[in-house]
């Protein structure tokens, strides 16, 4: 077989076509984040120019008071938002990725009756988008009392199909015998769970944190959708009514928006990036 | 049921069904700490998905403004979708033509991608670069794209392009009816590179590294073949996930859509089945009929995820 293929193997030195390749991409993939970047800190003199620069002559923070300030004329203070925020997604992380432990481990280590049918159910829920849902979900919120409320925003966002079924691909690779030695030690479920199943699978649920943590910070969907008043708002919904129709004067404004609301999901990915794609992999559906 | 013991007796006797619900009864007093574990999450996911799921299916049957309670009207909402509701017909086209290009194309973009870093000793900066765009918030992607598609000579795109001489005149994108989809096709392409991007990088960090051994000792030759004949078949699980998650994400790509075009979209250009949803959902209020919608969505979901796990199956 001599046709010519793509990438031969070398066995020494860096294949530097497919550097070549993938800088490339990556710029044009990352230009639009940069863009967003700089005009964060461009003064409005530079952002006014034309042709536009693609670098910052005199960075500046004026953007980002000026965002307190926009938000600040507004009923309730900025802070507020952050705090709504920053609340709303420490309860989702934290309650879903201990809902999807718990659940996952009976799933991938029990049989009692039952067990296969809601493991079969989850993986259906994979196979659609909530926004199919979106109706009755609307419905049986306000049924419940919950519209306006942290409990709206919060609860429906919990169980999350995904988060478990990956928890369980990854005990269910977990060899069982440690488990039996424990029983057969004395422990309890309950016992075995926090001192030998989640220890073990610290990998698994510190990716799930960082999936859910992007999650919740970027579901506006909810909060569209359950809030009323201006106090419940999150921060990117907030700033989103504030901003909407922006225009060539609020563009830097703009900018340091959604630079705010974006760096800390990148951050903490940028950090924790080899962890996460170690246990990914779990990730698979053997059908 | 006893009647079938008696008249296949080779089979094994079937326990009769009394003694077959004691016998779970058993099973699930012994596991019943595997249903505690279960409790919380089961309890939200029924409430939350399981039940709207099937409150749909009711509700797609009915006449149901929210002021009043829902009256049955049989089939009238689907005869009404599918035989009088031009736009549905439209957004039903578009949908498809988003789930043909964005689902597939995403799916081998993220595959391919995935297979160049690994190929990489230094992987990190590329990674994030093609994983960023997925995490940033809509707001932050409107605001990004609305600036470079700008429909003034401020838009980026326009500067560059009168610039190269391409065209003289500034171009309306995201209000022209010829550039709109393509424009939400490729925002949708710039921001799919997510979960499963990551779980086929993780799927190829853990390859291995002895099959190739052996398949070199077997005839393949090249990368390709490798690629083909051993990578491909190993993450097959991997596969399977990753392609459903391209379905699924193609049809939100209505989202996308909404943060550029606005809902509704000028003349309808980029209306999705979700958009046509969502009109009649939260802004017309006329949830029978959104909840058609929404069961001809969720079967079509349903029903093309259920063939890639066909098509994929290991």
């Amino acid at each position: 077989m001599s046709i010519a293929l793509p990438f031969r193997r070398k066995l020494k030195g860096e294949p530097w076509g497919i550097y070549l390749l993938l800088t490339i991409m990556a710029i044009i993939v990352g230009l639009p984040l940069y863009l967003m970047t700089i005009n964060a800190f461009k003064p409005l003199e530079e952002l006014l120019l034309w042709p536009p620069r693609y670098y910052v002559m005199n960075p500046t923070l004026e953007h980002f008071t000026d965002l307190l300030l926009a938000t600040n004329a507004s009923l309730v203070p900025f802070s507020r938002y952050v705090f709504n925020s920053l609340f709303i997604a420490s309860i989702v992380v934290t309650a879903s990725v201990l809902t999807a432990c718990m659940c996952a481990y009976p799933l991938a280590k029990s049989k009692a009756p039952g067990v296969k049918l809601l493991f079969n159910l989850i993986v259906a829920a994979l196979m659609f988008s909530s926004l199919v849902t979106a109706i009755p979900r609307f419905l049986i919120i306000s049924g419940l009392g919950m519209i306006d409320t942290y409990w709206a925003l919060t609860l429906p966002v919990v169980a999350s199909s995904f988060y478990t079924f990956f928890m369980r691909q990854f005990f269910e690779a977990q060899p069982s015998e440690i488990l039996d030695a424990g029983r057969i030690d004395g422990a309890g479920e309950w016992q075995l769970f926090w001192k030998l199943v989640m220890p073990l699978a610290k990998p698994a649920w510190a990716t799930l944190t960082i999936m859910a943590w992007q999650g919740a910070w970027n579901d506006e969907a909810s909060a569209i959708m359950f809030t009323r008043s201006e106090a419940m708002k999150t921060l990117p919904l907030a700033i989103q009514t504030i901003f909407s129709g922006a225009g060539i004067a609020r563009l830097g404004a703009g900018a340091a928006a959604a630079l705010l609301t974006t760096a800390p999901t990148v951050i903490i990915f940028i950090f924790l990036q080899k962890r996460v794609i170690a246990t990914m992999a779990h990730a698979g559906i053997k059908g | 049921m006893a009647t079938q013991v008696i008249s296949r007796p080779t089979k094994r006797p079937k326990k009769s069904l009394s003694a077959r619900w004691a016998d779970t009864w058993f099973q699930m007093k012994k596991n019943k700490s595997a249903y505690f574990f279960m409790a919380p999450f089961t309890i939200i996911f029924f409430t939350f998905t399981v039940l709207p799921v099937l409150a749909g299916i009711f509700l797609s049957f009915t006449y149901f403004n929210v002021l009043q309670p829902p009256r049955w009207i049989g089939w009238s909402n689907y005869s009404l979708l599918f035989l009088e509701d031009d736009v549905f017909l439209k957004a039903v086209r578009n949908t498809m033509v988003y789930a043909v290009v964005t689902g597939p194309v995403s799916f081998f973009l993220q595959l391919f991608l995935a297979w160049l870093i690994n190929s990489l000793r230094y992987r990190v900066g590329f990674t994030l670069a093609f994983y960023a765009p997925s995490v940033t918030s809509g707001l932050a992607m409107g605001m990004i794209w609305r600036v470079f598609f700008a429909t003034d000579m401020y838009g980026y795109l326009n500067y560059a392009l009168i610039r190269l001489g391409v065209i003289y005149e500034p171009i309306a994108w995201l209000e022209d009816v010829d550039t709109m989809m393509p424009i939400v096709i490729i925002v949708s392409l710039w921001m799919s590179m997510s979960v499963g991007f990551l779980t086929f990088l993780a799927a190829l960090q853990n390859m291995d590294p002895e099959l190739y051994e052996a398949g070199k000792v077997d005839g393949v030759r090249t990368r390709f073949q490798e690629f083909w004949y051993i990578t491909l078949p190993c993450m097959k699980p991997q596969l399977l996930f990753g392609s459903i998650m391209a379905v699924v994400r193609s049809f939100e790509v209505s989202s996308v859509a909404t943060a550029l075009t606005g809902l509704p979209s000028p003349m309808y250009a980029t209306h999705t089945i979700v958009s046509h949803m969502q009109d009649y959902a939260f802004i017309r209020f006329e949830m029978g009929y959104a909840s058609a919608i929404s069961v001809v969505l969720f079967v079509t979901m349903f029903g093309l995820s259920r063939i890639l796990f066909r098509l994929l199956r290991s």
